[in-house]
């Protein structure tokens, strides 16, 4: 017996769902609200459930074909028109094509008297004649509560609404419920007792002075979905909720390399740069040129024709674009070439989660290969070391996702414990550059060290970073009897190197011309001797030739006289 | 309090077939109109499941429920109209104590 469902097993007809079209919602939801069933969507004044209401039937109108009614019994209808026009709704166009109805519900209590037995059917029959008149799929009625406000007969209401739903559902139209979050349920009047299939809480924090929009789905009855708090941005494009909560290490990487915009630094990683949608981490202290190697970076991809996005967090852009002129970095012509994008906002304008929506927002919309966020220390002014980690986190899980290089640049404190960033995101990047202050002769100059980089060779050395009018350079740095020796005392060093390379090669050139001498010496004072020896070796000759001679003629002589003296007998 | 104009009371009276609330809400309106405005009143029953688009213009909600259109004040009346007092309060005709 196996305790695994069975492979064949029916897929169970699954509830359908309505798509919302707001952007992430369908995704936690798995698809929209329930279709044909009402949902609750509860929230203190301001939190955004009339502008949400208003986008599903939007949405529903436009991009699902779905006629929708929006009963409203807070505004009228001119006013909704006007209040979404700056999302690009056009109501009233949207009403003449039949696609949209609003009915203005309007209950004046000083109007009414109460007398005896009634029931809630002249609204049910507006309903009605509403969905009918135009087909209507969804319904909104935003906000009912304001029933209680104006009648009196508690109970005649409650019944009645439970009676209204149950009739909207058997009408097979998907409902969004409203309601004013209460004291101590989710609704003043305890709407979520009726309404049970789907309950979305919206809700509006201000933490630390800084506001931020959470959306969170309290209940879906027969479906799965996201129960985080999700933060939700609301922009001129309307509505966006956006779930980057997901931390699946899973997406695919690649092999591709990329430089740096520095060729040495590039040597020192591996000799070819980072690799393709890695995480990098300039981290230094004040002052050391974490922005100008950020902002050579940027130069050099945009140099190759890919697109970035520099997410400034501290300077404008125009203050970074000049700044960069100055070390001969030209960040201009690549906006014009709409290549480099900058996006530069005070931290504290928005919430952490914020600033996470709007960079995913603009990554999605501009699709760059390369993102810089100069720096993210600043984000910590807006949210505790935990959150600022969360958050980047999920940022470097989805920029890899899609493939980007990302690099963050890092204030670390001047107090020597380099081996931590403020952010304690050193462990999650890949590469990790330290610049750092190397002081001393009275004078300040910037170490680069490869703290880490995954995956590929690297450098253990440090090298001195210098900036120069024609961009940033790496140099090598010098190793003096005294240690590590940069600035002025490696030029002095590098001086006083050469001066005794000249000397050197003075002194050896000396001994050369000497030995030359010497050779010459010896070699003249070889010739006299051989002189000498052949005019000895003459003189012997000539004695030994004479003696040949005189035995040769005196063997003649002998001869002869023999001769004569042999004739003489 | 003399009549200073001869007002006429137009009264309508919104209903969703014939309910037995609607039945009693249309004998209780005609039995005061009858005894306290004689001759004076108009009335016009108005079914909302026949012409549905009329329940927008009065912002009907409640069944059965009565317009009074005029003499200003717009007055609605909602329920079975089975409380005399309230109803002769609402339409005016008698000052509310």
């Amino acid at each position: 017996m196996s305790l695994e469902p069975s492979e064949s097993r029916k897929q169970p007809i699954t509830l359908p769902k309505s798509g919302t079209g707001i952007r992430g919602l369908d995704e936690i939801t798995a698809g929209g609200l329930p279709a044909g069933r009402p949902t609750l969507i509860c929230g203190a004044a301001g939190s955004g459930k009339t502008l949400f209401s208003m986008e599903f039937l939007v949405h529903g109108a436009t991009q699902f074909n779905e006629p929708g009614v929006f009963m409203a019994f807070e505004e009228k209808a001119e006013e909704l028109a006007v209040n979404v026009a700056s999302l690009g709704f056009d109501l009233n166009e949207l009403q003449r094509e039949g696609k949209i109805r609003i009915d203005h519900v309007h209950v004046e209590r000083s109007e009414i008297e109460e007398t005896g037995e009634y029931n809630l059917d002249g609204l049910f029959i507006r309903l009605a004649y509403a969905i009918d008149s135009i087909g209507a799929k969804r319904v909104v009625l935003d906000t009912i509560e304001s029933l209680f406000a104006g009648l009196t007969n508690q109970a005649v209401l409650r019944s009645e609404l439970r009676r209204l739903f149950e009739w909207l559902k058997e009408k097979g139209v998907t409902t969004i419920i409203t309601g004013e979050k209460g004291e101590a349920s989710l609704t003043r009047q305890g709407l979520e007792e009726y309404v049970s299939d789907c309950v979305i809480l919206l809700d509006h924090r201000v933490e630390n002075k800084i506001s931020t929009r959470i959306l969170r789905i309290v209940k879906y009855r027969g479906s799965i979905h996201g129960t985080n708090e999700y933060p939700f941005l609301i922009d001129e494009e309307g509505i966006s909720v956006l779930p980057v909560t997901s931390l699946q290490l899973n997406h695919s990487v690649s092999s591709e390399r990329m430089s740096s915009g520095i060729p040495a630094l590039d040597k020192m990683l591996g000799g070819e740069g980072f690799f393709r949608a890695s995480s990098i981490l300039v981290s230094g202290t004040a002052g050391t040129g974490k922005t100008s190697i950020a902002g050579s970076f940027v130069d050099k991809t945009c140099s190759d024709g890919k697109r970035a996005i520099y997410f400034a967090f501290e300077e404008s852009p125009r203050q970074i674009v000049r700044n960069m002129q100055s070390i001969n970095i030209d960040l201009q012509s690549h906006i014009d070439a709409g290549l480099l994008q900058f996006s530069a906002a005070r931290p504290t304008l928005n919430g952490l989660e914020m600033h996470l929506l709007n960079i995913v927002k603009l990554v999605e919309k501009f699709n760059p290969s390369v993102v810089v966020l100069d720096p993210i220390s600043n984000l910590i002014t807006v949210g505790s070391n935990s959150e600022v980690k969360s958050v980047l986190t999920r940022l470097i899980d989805f920029l890899q996702g899609l493939g980007i290089t990302v690099m963050f640049t890092a204030l670390t404190l001047n107090d020597n414990r380099t081996e931590q960033t403020d952010d304690g995101v050193s462990s999650l990047v890949d590469v990790w550059i330290l610049v750092r202050d190397i002081e001393s002769n009275g004078e300040r100059n910037r170490g680069l060290y490869v703290m880490k980089s995954r995956g590929m060779k690297h450098s253990n050395q440090v090298r001195e970073f210098v900036i120069t009018d024609q961009g940033l350079k790496l140099v090598e740095v010098f190793l003096g009897p005294e240690g590590v020796l940069t600035g002025s005392a490696r030029e002095t060093q590098q001086l006083l190197e050469k001066t005794s390379e000249a000397l050197r090669d003075h002194a050896v050139s000396r001994k050369d011309r000497e030995i030359e001498r010497k050779r010459f010496v010896l070699e003249s004072k070889i010739a006299s001797l051989k002189e000498e020896f052949e005019s000895l070796q003459e003189e012997l000759n000539k004695s030994y030739i004479e003696d040949e001679l005189k035995k040769s003629i005196m063997d003649d002589n002998r001869r002869e006289l023999t001769r004569k003296r042999d004739d003489l007998l | 309090m003399e009549e200073v104009k001869e007002d006429i009371w137009e009264l309508r009276l919104y209903v969703a077939g014939k309910t037995a609330r609607s039945v009693a809400a249309l004998a209780n309106l005609k039995k005061y109109c009858e005894e306290h405005l004689k001759d004076k009143y108009v009335i016009e029953v108005i079914d909302l499941l026949v012409h549905p688009q009329l329940a927008e213009g009065d912002q009907i909600l409640a069944i059965p429920t009565l317009v009074k259109k005029v003499p200003e004040p717009i007055r609605k009346i909602i329920g079975d109209l089975s409380n005399e007092e309230k109803v002769l309060v609402g339409l005016n005709i008698r000052p509310a104590k």
